[in-house]
Protein backbone atom coordinates (compact mmCIF):
# COMPACT_ATOMS: atom_id res chain seq x y z
CA UNK A 1 0.00 0.00 0.00
CA UNK A 2 1.08 2.93 -0.79
CA UNK A 3 0.97 7.01 -0.51
CA UNK A 4 -1.19 7.12 -3.33
CA UNK A 5 -3.69 9.96 -5.70
CA UNK A 6 -2.96 10.18 -8.79
CA UNK A 7 -0.11 12.13 -9.03
CA UNK A 8 0.16 13.39 -12.32
CA UNK A 9 -3.50 13.81 -12.93
CA UNK A 10 -3.90 13.45 -16.35
CA UNK A 11 -6.26 15.72 -17.80
CA UNK A 12 -8.67 12.72 -18.54
CA UNK A 13 -8.78 12.15 -14.88
CA UNK A 14 -10.30 15.24 -14.87
CA UNK A 15 -12.94 14.83 -17.11
CA UNK A 16 -13.87 11.46 -15.72
CA UNK A 17 -14.16 12.97 -12.09
CA UNK A 18 -16.42 15.59 -13.78
CA UNK A 19 -18.68 13.06 -15.49
CA UNK A 20 -19.19 10.78 -12.40
CA UNK A 21 -19.68 13.89 -10.24
CA UNK A 22 -22.16 15.13 -12.64
CA UNK A 23 -24.06 11.46 -12.83
CA UNK A 24 -24.35 11.53 -9.14
CA UNK A 25 -25.92 14.55 -9.16
CA UNK A 26 -28.70 14.41 -11.17
CA UNK A 27 -29.09 10.75 -10.29
CA UNK A 28 -31.56 10.98 -8.09
CA UNK A 29 -33.87 12.30 -10.83
CA UNK A 30 -33.18 8.93 -13.25
CA UNK A 31 -33.21 6.31 -10.12
CA UNK A 32 -36.03 4.92 -8.62
CA UNK A 33 -36.60 4.61 -4.82
CA UNK A 34 -34.85 1.52 -4.32
CA UNK A 35 -31.48 2.46 -6.62
CA UNK A 36 -31.49 5.83 -4.59
CA UNK A 37 -31.74 3.98 -1.33
CA UNK A 38 -28.58 2.14 -2.07
CA UNK A 39 -27.04 4.63 -3.80
CA UNK A 40 -27.45 6.50 -0.67
CA UNK A 41 -26.11 3.55 1.18
CA UNK A 42 -22.67 3.37 -1.50
CA UNK A 43 -22.03 7.04 -0.12
CA UNK A 44 -22.32 6.72 3.49
CA UNK A 45 -20.04 3.64 2.91
CA UNK A 46 -17.54 6.22 0.97
CA UNK A 47 -17.74 8.87 3.55
CA UNK A 48 -17.09 6.27 6.82
CA UNK A 49 -14.67 4.05 4.96
CA UNK A 50 -12.79 7.35 3.62
CA UNK A 51 -12.88 8.42 7.75
CA UNK A 52 -11.42 5.33 8.50
CA UNK A 53 -8.36 5.04 6.13
CA UNK A 54 -7.11 8.47 7.71
CA UNK A 55 -6.15 5.92 10.53
CA UNK A 56 -5.44 2.96 8.61
CA UNK A 57 -4.22 3.97 5.23
CA UNK A 58 -2.72 7.12 6.32
CA UNK A 59 -1.12 6.70 9.59
CA UNK A 60 -0.94 2.92 9.50
CA UNK A 61 -3.35 2.11 12.92
CA UNK A 62 -5.26 -0.73 12.42
CA UNK A 63 -8.93 0.03 14.10
CA UNK A 64 -11.39 -2.95 13.87
CA UNK A 65 -14.13 -0.88 16.51
CA UNK A 66 -14.84 2.20 14.49
CA UNK A 67 -18.62 1.37 14.72
CA UNK A 68 -17.87 2.95 18.27
CA UNK A 69 -17.54 6.35 16.85
CA UNK A 70 -20.53 5.92 14.44
CA UNK A 71 -22.72 4.30 17.71
CA UNK A 72 -21.25 7.73 19.88
CA UNK A 73 -22.40 10.44 17.03
CA UNK A 74 -25.80 8.46 16.17
CA UNK A 75 -27.09 8.27 20.29
CA UNK A 76 -25.81 11.81 21.19
CA UNK A 77 -27.51 13.31 18.49
CA UNK A 78 -30.39 11.31 18.69
CA UNK A 79 -30.98 11.59 22.47
CA UNK A 80 -30.48 15.47 22.16
CA UNK A 81 -32.57 15.71 19.75
CA UNK A 82 -35.68 13.43 21.16
CA UNK A 83 -34.68 14.46 25.02
CA UNK A 84 -34.12 18.09 24.55
CA UNK A 85 -35.02 19.08 20.98
CA UNK A 86 -31.47 20.27 19.97
CA UNK A 87 -31.50 20.05 16.27
CA UNK A 88 -28.88 17.11 14.81
CA UNK A 89 -26.26 20.33 13.57
CA UNK A 90 -25.74 21.44 17.09
CA UNK A 91 -26.32 17.42 18.61
CA UNK A 92 -23.43 16.97 16.15
CA UNK A 93 -20.69 18.86 18.18
CA UNK A 94 -21.44 17.23 21.56
CA UNK A 95 -21.39 13.62 18.87
CA UNK A 96 -18.08 14.73 17.51
CA UNK A 97 -17.01 16.10 21.09
CA UNK A 98 -17.81 12.39 22.59
CA UNK A 99 -16.24 10.43 19.80
CA UNK A 100 -12.57 12.75 19.63
CA UNK A 101 -12.55 12.16 23.56
CA UNK A 102 -13.40 8.63 23.19
CA UNK A 103 -10.55 8.17 20.29
CA UNK A 104 -8.42 9.98 21.79
CA UNK A 105 -8.94 8.02 25.05
CA UNK A 106 -8.20 4.70 23.20
CA UNK A 107 -5.55 6.67 21.47
CA UNK A 108 -3.76 7.77 24.53
CA UNK A 109 -3.97 3.79 26.27
CA UNK A 110 -2.14 2.65 23.02
CA UNK A 111 -0.13 4.92 21.83
CA UNK A 112 1.37 6.06 25.53
CA UNK A 113 1.88 2.56 26.58
CA UNK A 114 3.50 1.20 23.45
CA UNK A 115 0.02 -1.00 22.29
CA UNK A 116 0.24 -1.24 18.53
CA UNK A 117 -0.68 -3.70 15.62
CA UNK A 118 -2.69 -6.55 16.33
CA UNK A 119 -2.81 -5.64 20.06
CA UNK A 120 -4.02 -2.37 19.06
CA UNK A 121 -6.52 -3.40 17.24
CA UNK A 122 -8.19 -5.80 19.93
CA UNK A 123 -8.19 -2.83 21.83
CA UNK A 124 -10.37 -0.73 19.56
CA UNK A 125 -12.84 -3.95 19.15
CA UNK A 126 -12.75 -4.05 22.81
CA UNK A 127 -13.80 -0.71 23.53
CA UNK A 128 -16.35 -1.22 20.31
CA UNK A 129 -17.74 -4.13 22.86
CA UNK A 130 -17.88 -1.93 25.45
CA UNK A 131 -20.44 0.35 23.95
CA UNK A 132 -22.38 -2.20 23.00
CA UNK A 133 -22.56 -3.89 26.02
CA UNK A 134 -23.26 -0.49 28.01
CA UNK A 135 -25.54 0.57 25.63
CA UNK A 136 -27.45 -2.58 26.00
CA UNK A 137 -28.05 -0.98 29.92
CA UNK A 138 -28.60 2.76 29.53
CA UNK A 139 -31.93 3.40 29.52
CA UNK A 140 -32.00 6.62 28.98
CA UNK A 141 -31.82 5.74 25.06
CA UNK A 142 -34.32 3.18 25.73
CA UNK A 143 -30.68 0.07 26.26
CA UNK A 144 -31.46 -3.12 24.69
CA UNK A 145 -35.20 -2.18 23.86
CA UNK A 146 -33.80 0.42 21.24
CA UNK A 147 -34.19 4.11 21.17
CA UNK A 148 -36.65 5.61 18.13
CA UNK A 149 -37.03 9.03 16.68
CA UNK A 150 -40.16 10.05 15.62
CA UNK A 151 -41.36 9.49 12.53
CA UNK A 152 -43.76 11.08 9.82
CA UNK A 153 -44.48 11.48 6.44
CA UNK A 154 -43.20 14.64 5.70
CA UNK A 155 -43.93 16.70 2.76
CA UNK A 156 -41.40 19.16 2.57
CA UNK A 157 -37.13 18.67 3.30
CA UNK A 158 -36.09 20.32 6.63
CA UNK A 159 -32.51 20.28 6.51
CA UNK A 160 -31.50 22.00 9.76
CA UNK A 161 -33.38 19.23 11.69
CA UNK A 162 -32.74 16.04 8.81
CA UNK A 163 -36.26 15.49 8.23
CA UNK A 164 -37.68 15.13 5.20
CA UNK A 165 -37.32 12.62 2.39
CA UNK A 166 -35.18 10.07 0.53
CA UNK A 167 -33.47 12.52 -1.46
CA UNK A 168 -32.41 15.08 0.80
CA UNK A 169 -30.63 12.68 3.22
CA UNK A 170 -28.87 11.84 -0.92
CA UNK A 171 -27.63 15.18 -1.36
CA UNK A 172 -26.39 15.26 2.09
CA UNK A 173 -24.61 11.88 2.01
CA UNK A 174 -23.17 13.49 -1.30
CA UNK A 175 -22.16 16.49 0.51
CA UNK A 176 -20.67 14.77 2.92
CA UNK A 177 -18.79 11.81 1.32
CA UNK A 178 -16.66 14.85 -1.05
CA UNK A 179 -16.24 16.85 1.67
CA UNK A 180 -14.48 13.78 2.95
CA UNK A 181 -12.59 13.40 -0.16
CA UNK A 182 -11.37 16.81 -0.11
CA UNK A 183 -10.33 16.59 3.53
CA UNK A 184 -8.43 13.87 2.78
CA UNK A 185 -7.08 14.65 0.16
CA UNK A 186 -5.39 18.12 1.58
CA UNK A 187 -4.54 16.16 4.66
CA UNK A 188 -2.41 13.46 2.76
CA UNK A 189 -0.41 16.27 0.90
CA UNK A 190 0.20 18.59 4.36
CA UNK A 191 2.77 18.40 6.35
CA UNK A 192 0.89 16.29 8.81
CA UNK A 193 0.27 13.52 5.69
CA UNK A 194 4.07 13.13 5.01
CA UNK A 195 4.46 12.32 8.74
CA UNK A 196 1.47 9.48 8.98
CA UNK A 197 2.64 8.01 5.86
CA UNK A 198 6.47 8.35 7.53
CA UNK A 199 4.79 6.49 10.81
CA UNK A 200 2.57 3.94 8.52
CA UNK A 201 5.68 2.86 6.73
CA UNK A 202 8.33 2.71 9.57
CA UNK A 203 7.75 4.20 12.87
CA UNK A 204 11.19 4.12 14.24
CA UNK A 205 12.82 6.01 11.34
CA UNK A 206 9.85 8.44 11.49
CA UNK A 207 10.82 9.08 15.54
CA UNK A 208 14.59 9.36 14.39
CA UNK A 209 13.36 12.07 11.67
CA UNK A 210 11.65 14.44 14.50
CA UNK A 211 8.14 13.29 14.54
CA UNK A 212 6.50 13.38 17.84
CA UNK A 213 4.87 9.81 16.92
CA UNK A 214 2.29 9.85 19.46
CA UNK A 215 0.95 12.93 19.11
CA UNK A 216 0.39 12.20 15.04
CA UNK A 217 -1.23 9.41 15.77
CA UNK A 218 -3.14 10.75 18.38
CA UNK A 219 -4.62 13.60 15.17
CA UNK A 220 -5.04 10.63 13.13
CA UNK A 221 -7.31 9.00 15.61
CA UNK A 222 -9.02 11.72 17.01
CA UNK A 223 -9.87 13.31 13.31
CA UNK A 224 -10.97 9.69 12.17
CA UNK A 225 -13.45 9.10 15.26
CA UNK A 226 -14.75 13.00 14.53
CA UNK A 227 -14.98 12.66 10.93
CA UNK A 228 -17.20 8.81 11.78
CA UNK A 229 -19.29 10.55 14.36
CA UNK A 230 -21.00 12.65 11.46
CA UNK A 231 -21.93 9.39 10.27
CA UNK A 232 -23.90 8.26 12.98
CA UNK A 233 -25.78 11.06 12.91
CA UNK A 234 -26.54 10.41 9.52
CA UNK A 235 -27.44 7.01 10.56
CA UNK A 236 -29.80 8.06 13.45
CA UNK A 237 -31.92 10.67 11.53
CA UNK A 238 -32.03 8.26 8.21
CA UNK A 239 -33.02 4.93 9.92
CA UNK A 240 -34.88 6.42 12.97
CA UNK A 241 -33.86 3.40 15.02
CA UNK A 242 -30.90 2.29 16.73
CA UNK A 243 -30.29 -0.74 18.57
CA UNK A 244 -27.01 -1.31 20.18
CA UNK A 245 -26.80 -4.45 19.12
CA UNK A 246 -26.92 -3.27 15.59
CA UNK A 247 -25.19 0.13 15.79
CA UNK A 248 -21.90 -0.91 18.07
CA UNK A 249 -21.72 -4.78 17.06
CA UNK A 250 -18.23 -5.60 15.45
CA UNK A 251 -19.96 -6.56 11.98
CA UNK A 252 -20.84 -2.64 11.85
CA UNK A 253 -17.17 -2.28 12.14
CA UNK A 254 -16.07 -4.99 9.96
CA UNK A 255 -18.51 -3.67 7.25
CA UNK A 256 -17.03 0.08 6.99
CA UNK A 257 -13.54 -1.36 6.83
CA UNK A 258 -14.10 -4.03 3.60
CA UNK A 259 -14.73 -0.53 1.14
CA UNK A 260 -10.97 0.65 1.65
CA UNK A 261 -9.36 -2.55 2.05
CA UNK A 262 -11.09 -3.60 -1.44
CA UNK A 263 -11.07 -0.10 -2.86
CA UNK A 264 -7.39 0.21 -1.92
CA UNK A 265 -6.23 1.36 1.61
CA UNK A 266 -4.36 4.78 2.12
CA UNK A 267 -5.57 5.37 -1.75
CA UNK A 268 -8.38 8.58 -1.34
CA UNK A 269 -10.70 6.71 -4.41
CA UNK A 270 -10.58 3.34 -2.87
CA UNK A 271 -12.82 3.76 -0.01
CA UNK A 272 -14.96 5.14 -3.02
CA UNK A 273 -14.47 2.41 -5.12
CA UNK A 274 -14.98 -0.13 -2.64
CA UNK A 275 -18.47 1.25 -1.58
CA UNK A 276 -19.57 1.29 -4.86
CA UNK A 277 -18.52 -2.58 -5.93
CA UNK A 278 -19.46 -4.10 -2.52
CA UNK A 279 -22.54 -2.28 -2.09
CA UNK A 280 -23.25 -2.40 -5.21
CA UNK A 281 -22.81 -5.77 -5.77
CA UNK A 282 -24.07 -7.51 -3.16
CA UNK A 283 -27.50 -5.90 -3.78
CA UNK A 284 -27.52 -6.63 -7.44
CA UNK A 285 -26.68 -10.06 -5.96
CA UNK A 286 -29.83 -9.63 -3.78
CA UNK A 287 -32.18 -8.90 -6.58
CA UNK A 288 -30.63 -11.92 -8.65
CA UNK A 289 -31.35 -14.04 -6.07
CA UNK A 290 -35.22 -12.61 -5.26
CA UNK A 291 -35.51 -12.93 -9.18
CA UNK A 292 -35.04 -16.89 -9.12
CA UNK A 293 -36.78 -16.81 -5.72
CA UNK A 294 -34.11 -17.73 -3.34
CA UNK A 295 -33.85 -16.45 0.11
CA UNK A 296 -30.37 -17.05 1.70
CA UNK A 297 -30.07 -14.74 4.27
CA UNK A 298 -26.31 -14.99 4.72
CA UNK A 299 -25.74 -14.63 1.15
CA UNK A 300 -24.32 -11.08 1.40
CA UNK A 301 -21.83 -12.00 4.09
CA UNK A 302 -20.45 -14.61 2.06
CA UNK A 303 -20.36 -12.57 -0.92
CA UNK A 304 -18.60 -10.12 0.64
CA UNK A 305 -15.93 -12.82 2.19
CA UNK A 306 -15.62 -14.04 -1.80
CA UNK A 307 -15.21 -10.63 -2.46
CA UNK A 308 -12.17 -10.10 -0.07
CA UNK A 309 -10.46 -13.56 -1.08
CA UNK A 310 -10.42 -12.18 -4.92
CA UNK A 311 -9.10 -9.09 -3.48
CA UNK A 312 -6.55 -10.60 -1.76
CA UNK A 313 -5.29 -13.01 -4.24
CA UNK A 314 -5.29 -11.25 -7.12
CA UNK A 315 -5.00 -7.37 -6.37
CA UNK A 316 -3.25 -7.00 -2.93
CA UNK A 317 -3.20 -3.53 -2.50
CA UNK A 318 -6.80 -3.11 -3.69
CA UNK A 319 -8.86 -2.64 -6.71
CA UNK A 320 -8.12 1.24 -7.76
CA UNK A 321 -4.49 1.24 -7.81
CA UNK A 322 -4.54 -1.23 -10.98
CA UNK A 323 -7.78 0.32 -12.01
CA UNK A 324 -6.07 3.50 -12.38
CA UNK A 325 -3.53 2.76 -14.44
CA UNK A 326 -6.26 0.85 -16.81
CA UNK A 327 -7.68 3.84 -17.21
CA UNK A 328 -4.74 6.04 -18.27
CA UNK A 329 -5.68 8.20 -15.01
CA UNK A 330 -2.51 8.08 -13.33
CA UNK A 331 1.07 9.14 -14.36
CA UNK A 332 3.06 7.09 -16.85
CA UNK A 333 5.59 5.68 -15.09
CA UNK A 334 5.63 2.17 -13.82
CA UNK A 335 7.55 1.02 -10.85
CA UNK A 336 9.42 -2.20 -10.05
CA UNK A 337 7.74 -2.43 -6.88
CA UNK A 338 4.57 -3.27 -6.70
CA UNK A 339 0.91 -2.33 -7.57
CA UNK A 340 0.66 0.76 -5.16
CA UNK A 341 3.63 3.27 -6.27
CA UNK A 342 2.08 3.25 -9.70
CA UNK A 343 -0.82 5.55 -8.85
CA UNK A 344 1.11 7.69 -6.15
CA UNK A 345 1.01 11.23 -5.45
CA UNK A 346 3.90 12.98 -6.92
CA UNK A 347 3.51 16.51 -5.11
CA UNK A 348 2.85 19.90 -6.17
CA UNK A 349 6.38 20.48 -7.55
CA UNK A 350 5.22 18.45 -10.76
CA UNK A 351 1.71 18.69 -11.31
CA UNK A 352 1.14 22.83 -10.51
CA UNK B 1 36.35 25.04 17.90
CA UNK B 2 34.45 24.20 21.02
CA UNK B 3 32.98 20.86 21.46
CA UNK B 4 29.71 20.44 20.13
CA UNK B 5 29.36 17.11 21.59
CA UNK B 6 30.87 16.28 25.23
CA UNK B 7 30.38 12.66 26.56
CA UNK B 8 31.41 12.18 30.10
CA UNK B 9 31.47 9.31 32.06
CA UNK B 10 28.83 6.98 29.96
CA UNK B 11 27.58 3.50 31.20
CA UNK B 12 25.44 1.51 30.16
CA UNK B 13 24.89 -2.32 31.27
CA UNK B 14 22.75 -4.90 29.69
CA UNK B 15 21.59 -7.13 32.83
CA UNK B 16 25.31 -8.94 33.42
CA UNK B 17 26.88 -7.54 30.13
CA UNK B 18 28.44 -4.05 31.07
CA UNK B 19 27.96 -2.96 27.14
CA UNK B 20 29.73 0.63 27.49
CA UNK B 21 32.02 1.65 30.69
CA UNK B 22 32.88 4.88 31.68
CA UNK B 23 33.39 6.32 28.43
CA UNK B 24 34.35 10.16 27.71
CA UNK B 25 34.93 12.21 24.83
CA UNK B 26 34.72 15.51 22.80
CA UNK B 27 34.19 16.17 19.57
CA UNK B 28 34.73 19.66 18.21
CA UNK B 29 32.63 21.78 15.86
CA UNK B 30 32.96 20.71 12.24
CA UNK B 31 34.83 18.02 12.75
CA UNK B 32 34.60 13.86 11.42
CA UNK B 33 35.01 12.06 14.27
CA UNK B 34 35.16 7.99 13.79
CA UNK B 35 34.26 5.54 16.53
CA UNK B 36 35.85 2.10 15.92
CA UNK B 37 36.18 -1.55 17.36
CA UNK B 38 35.34 -5.02 17.29
CA UNK B 39 32.56 -6.65 16.95
CA UNK B 40 30.49 -6.46 20.61
CA UNK B 41 33.01 -3.29 21.82
CA UNK B 42 30.13 -1.39 22.37
CA UNK B 43 29.91 0.91 19.22
CA UNK B 44 25.95 0.76 18.56
CA UNK B 45 25.17 1.21 22.72
CA UNK B 46 26.75 3.94 22.67
CA UNK B 47 25.34 5.33 19.49
CA UNK B 48 21.95 4.54 20.78
CA UNK B 49 22.74 6.17 23.69
CA UNK B 50 23.48 9.70 21.55
CA UNK B 51 20.75 9.25 19.57
CA UNK B 52 18.06 8.68 22.26
CA UNK B 53 17.26 5.26 21.95
CA UNK B 54 17.95 4.53 25.49
CA UNK B 55 19.50 6.72 28.44
CA UNK B 56 22.83 6.16 30.13
CA UNK B 57 22.95 4.35 33.41
CA UNK B 58 25.43 7.15 34.52
CA UNK B 59 27.00 9.63 33.00
CA UNK B 60 26.04 12.79 30.74
CA UNK B 61 25.64 13.58 27.05
CA UNK B 62 25.71 16.98 26.18
CA UNK B 63 25.06 18.77 23.11
CA UNK B 64 25.71 22.06 21.93
CA UNK B 65 25.50 23.40 25.75
CA UNK B 66 22.40 21.09 26.36
CA UNK B 67 22.02 17.64 28.50
CA UNK B 68 20.60 15.13 25.74
CA UNK B 69 20.54 12.03 27.50
CA UNK B 70 17.40 10.45 28.31
CA UNK B 71 15.49 12.38 26.00
CA UNK B 72 13.51 10.34 23.31
CA UNK B 73 14.83 10.06 19.65
CA UNK B 74 12.40 12.48 18.08
CA UNK B 75 13.31 14.87 20.11
CA UNK B 76 17.33 14.35 20.14
CA UNK B 77 16.48 15.14 16.43
CA UNK B 78 14.91 18.02 16.88
CA UNK B 79 17.57 19.76 19.12
CA UNK B 80 19.81 18.96 15.71
CA UNK B 81 21.17 15.68 15.36
CA UNK B 82 20.33 13.46 12.48
CA UNK B 83 21.11 9.72 12.46
CA UNK B 84 21.02 6.86 9.85
CA UNK B 85 20.21 3.30 10.77
CA UNK B 86 23.12 0.59 10.13
CA UNK B 87 20.30 -1.53 8.74
CA UNK B 88 18.46 0.83 6.51
CA UNK B 89 15.28 1.66 7.13
CA UNK B 90 13.85 3.31 4.02
CA UNK B 91 9.94 4.33 4.04
CA UNK B 92 9.40 1.72 1.15
CA UNK B 93 6.38 2.79 -0.09
CA UNK B 94 7.25 6.59 -0.44
CA UNK B 95 9.44 7.77 -3.37
CA UNK B 96 13.00 8.69 -2.87
CA UNK B 97 12.13 12.47 -3.06
CA UNK B 98 8.63 11.81 -0.07
CA UNK B 99 11.40 10.09 1.65
CA UNK B 100 13.62 13.08 1.99
CA UNK B 101 10.65 15.34 2.25
CA UNK B 102 9.47 14.22 5.68
CA UNK B 103 12.71 14.96 6.64
CA UNK B 104 12.67 18.28 5.45
CA UNK B 105 9.30 19.47 6.41
CA UNK B 106 10.85 18.94 9.71
CA UNK B 107 12.16 22.75 9.82
CA UNK B 108 10.31 23.71 7.24
CA UNK B 109 6.72 23.43 7.69
CA UNK B 110 6.32 25.07 3.78
CA UNK B 111 5.47 22.09 1.56
CA UNK B 112 7.38 24.17 -1.24
CA UNK B 113 10.48 24.72 0.18
CA UNK B 114 10.45 21.49 1.92
CA UNK B 115 10.71 20.04 -1.62
CA UNK B 116 13.15 22.20 -2.71
CA UNK B 117 15.46 21.76 -0.05
CA UNK B 118 14.96 17.57 -0.23
CA UNK B 119 16.03 18.37 -4.21
CA UNK B 120 18.64 19.93 -3.16
CA UNK B 121 19.77 17.39 -0.67
CA UNK B 122 19.24 14.47 -3.31
CA UNK B 123 21.54 16.25 -6.02
CA UNK B 124 24.02 16.81 -3.28
CA UNK B 125 23.79 12.83 -2.38
CA UNK B 126 23.76 11.71 -6.38
CA UNK B 127 20.15 10.57 -5.91
CA UNK B 128 18.37 13.14 -7.97
CA UNK B 129 17.43 11.43 -10.67
CA UNK B 130 16.43 8.59 -8.85
CA UNK B 131 13.67 10.74 -6.93
CA UNK B 132 10.68 9.14 -8.31
CA UNK B 133 11.54 5.87 -7.88
CA UNK B 134 10.31 4.20 -5.00
CA UNK B 135 12.52 3.78 -2.30
CA UNK B 136 11.69 -0.22 -2.26
CA UNK B 137 13.40 -0.37 -5.62
CA UNK B 138 16.91 1.04 -4.60
CA UNK B 139 19.74 -1.20 -4.86
CA UNK B 140 21.69 -1.15 -1.20
CA UNK B 141 23.93 1.44 -2.04
CA UNK B 142 21.40 3.60 -3.07
CA UNK B 143 19.41 2.95 -0.32
CA UNK B 144 22.69 3.93 2.06
CA UNK B 145 22.84 7.07 0.44
CA UNK B 146 18.69 7.92 0.73
CA UNK B 147 19.40 7.13 4.59
CA UNK B 148 22.33 10.42 5.14
CA UNK B 149 19.75 12.15 2.73
CA UNK B 150 16.50 11.73 5.34
CA UNK B 151 18.65 12.64 7.81
CA UNK B 152 20.69 15.48 6.36
CA UNK B 153 17.29 16.72 5.81
CA UNK B 154 16.23 17.55 9.13
CA UNK B 155 18.77 20.13 9.20
CA UNK B 156 21.05 18.78 11.65
CA UNK B 157 24.60 20.15 13.40
CA UNK B 158 25.81 16.90 13.97
CA UNK B 159 25.20 13.83 11.72
CA UNK B 160 25.56 10.37 13.38
CA UNK B 161 26.38 7.23 10.55
CA UNK B 162 25.75 3.69 11.70
CA UNK B 163 27.86 1.96 9.48
CA UNK B 164 26.90 3.44 6.21
CA UNK B 165 30.00 2.26 4.46
CA UNK B 166 29.03 -1.80 5.55
CA UNK B 167 28.46 -3.77 2.08
CA UNK B 168 29.66 -1.43 -0.53
CA UNK B 169 32.03 -2.21 -2.78
CA UNK B 170 35.15 0.06 -2.69
CA UNK B 171 33.93 2.27 -5.54
CA UNK B 172 31.22 3.19 -3.82
CA UNK B 173 32.51 3.70 -0.50
CA UNK B 174 34.64 5.87 -2.33
CA UNK B 175 31.51 7.70 -3.50
CA UNK B 176 29.99 8.13 -0.22
CA UNK B 177 33.18 9.03 1.32
CA UNK B 178 33.93 12.01 -0.89
CA UNK B 179 30.35 12.85 -0.43
CA UNK B 180 30.58 13.55 3.07
CA UNK B 181 33.75 15.28 2.79
CA UNK B 182 32.37 17.67 0.85
CA UNK B 183 29.34 18.20 3.20
CA UNK B 184 31.58 18.87 5.67
CA UNK B 185 33.70 21.18 3.83
CA UNK B 186 31.05 23.16 2.58
CA UNK B 187 28.24 23.37 5.55
CA UNK B 188 30.22 22.74 8.18
CA UNK B 189 28.66 19.61 9.41
CA UNK B 190 29.97 17.87 12.39
CA UNK B 191 30.24 13.63 11.51
CA UNK B 192 30.23 10.86 14.38
CA UNK B 193 30.51 8.42 12.51
CA UNK B 194 30.78 3.91 13.57
CA UNK B 195 32.62 2.14 11.04
CA UNK B 196 34.24 -1.04 10.40
CA UNK B 197 35.55 -0.42 6.77
CA UNK B 198 39.14 1.18 7.57
CA UNK B 199 39.50 2.36 3.98
CA UNK B 200 36.81 5.31 4.65
CA UNK B 201 38.17 5.53 8.28
CA UNK B 202 41.44 6.58 7.25
CA UNK B 203 39.71 8.53 4.77
CA UNK B 204 37.15 10.41 6.48
CA UNK B 205 38.12 10.85 9.95
CA UNK B 206 39.60 13.48 12.12
CA UNK B 207 39.47 11.77 15.04
CA UNK B 208 39.17 8.62 16.12
CA UNK B 209 38.31 6.74 19.42
CA UNK B 210 38.33 2.80 19.81
CA UNK B 211 36.46 1.05 22.07
CA UNK B 212 37.12 -2.61 23.46
CA UNK B 213 34.99 -4.37 25.75
CA UNK B 214 32.58 -1.36 26.17
CA UNK B 215 35.76 0.39 27.11
CA UNK B 216 37.81 3.07 25.42
CA UNK B 217 41.51 2.28 25.03
CA UNK B 218 42.70 4.59 22.29
CA UNK B 219 42.01 8.16 21.05
CA UNK B 220 43.69 10.09 18.56
CA UNK B 221 44.02 10.73 14.41
CA UNK B 222 43.98 8.31 12.65
CA UNK B 223 48.05 7.62 11.88
CA UNK B 224 48.71 7.52 15.54
CA UNK B 225 45.77 5.33 16.21
CA UNK B 226 46.08 2.44 13.78
CA UNK B 227 50.17 2.11 15.06
CA UNK B 228 48.90 1.98 18.65
CA UNK B 229 49.60 -1.19 19.61
CA UNK B 230 46.38 -2.03 21.95
CA UNK B 231 44.23 -1.05 18.57
CA UNK B 232 46.34 -3.33 16.75
CA UNK B 233 46.15 -6.37 19.60
CA UNK B 234 42.44 -6.36 19.65
CA UNK B 235 40.65 -5.02 16.54
CA UNK B 236 43.08 -4.25 13.35
CA UNK B 237 44.99 -7.21 13.85
CA UNK B 238 47.62 -7.85 10.87
CA UNK B 239 45.42 -6.54 8.19
CA UNK B 240 45.94 -3.30 9.49
CA UNK B 241 46.88 -0.42 6.70
CA UNK B 242 50.49 0.73 7.08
Amino acid sequence: MSGVFTGAVRPGAWVFLFIFLAALLVAPFLANDYVLTILILILYFAYVGQAWNIMMGFAGQLSLGHAIYVGLGAYTTAALYVHYGVGPWIGLIAGMAIAVACGALIGFLAFRFGVSGVYFAILTIAFAEFARIGFDHFGWVGASGGYFLPVAQYSHNDVWNLRGKPIMFYYLMLALSMAAFAICALLLRSRMGYFWQAIREDEEAARSLGIDTFRYKMYAVTISAGMTSVAGMFFAFYYNNLFPEQVFHISRSIELILGPIIGGIGTLFGPIVGAVLLTGLAEGLREIMDYFGYDAPGAKQVFYGVCLLVVVLLVPNGVWPPLARALRLTGGERRKTGEGHAGRETGEGRDR
Amino acid sequence: MGAILAIDGVNKRFHGLRAVQDVSFEVAEGAIFAVIGPNGAGKTTLFNMIAGVFAPDAGSIVFAGERIDGLAPDAVCRRGIGRTFQIVRPFAGLSVEDNVMVGALLRRPDRAAARAHARDILARLDLADKRDVAAAALTLPDRKRLEVARALATGPRLLLLDEVMAGLRPTETDRMVAILTELNRTTGLTILLIEHVMRAVMALAHTVLVLHHGARIAEGVPDTVVRDKAVIESYLGSEAPA
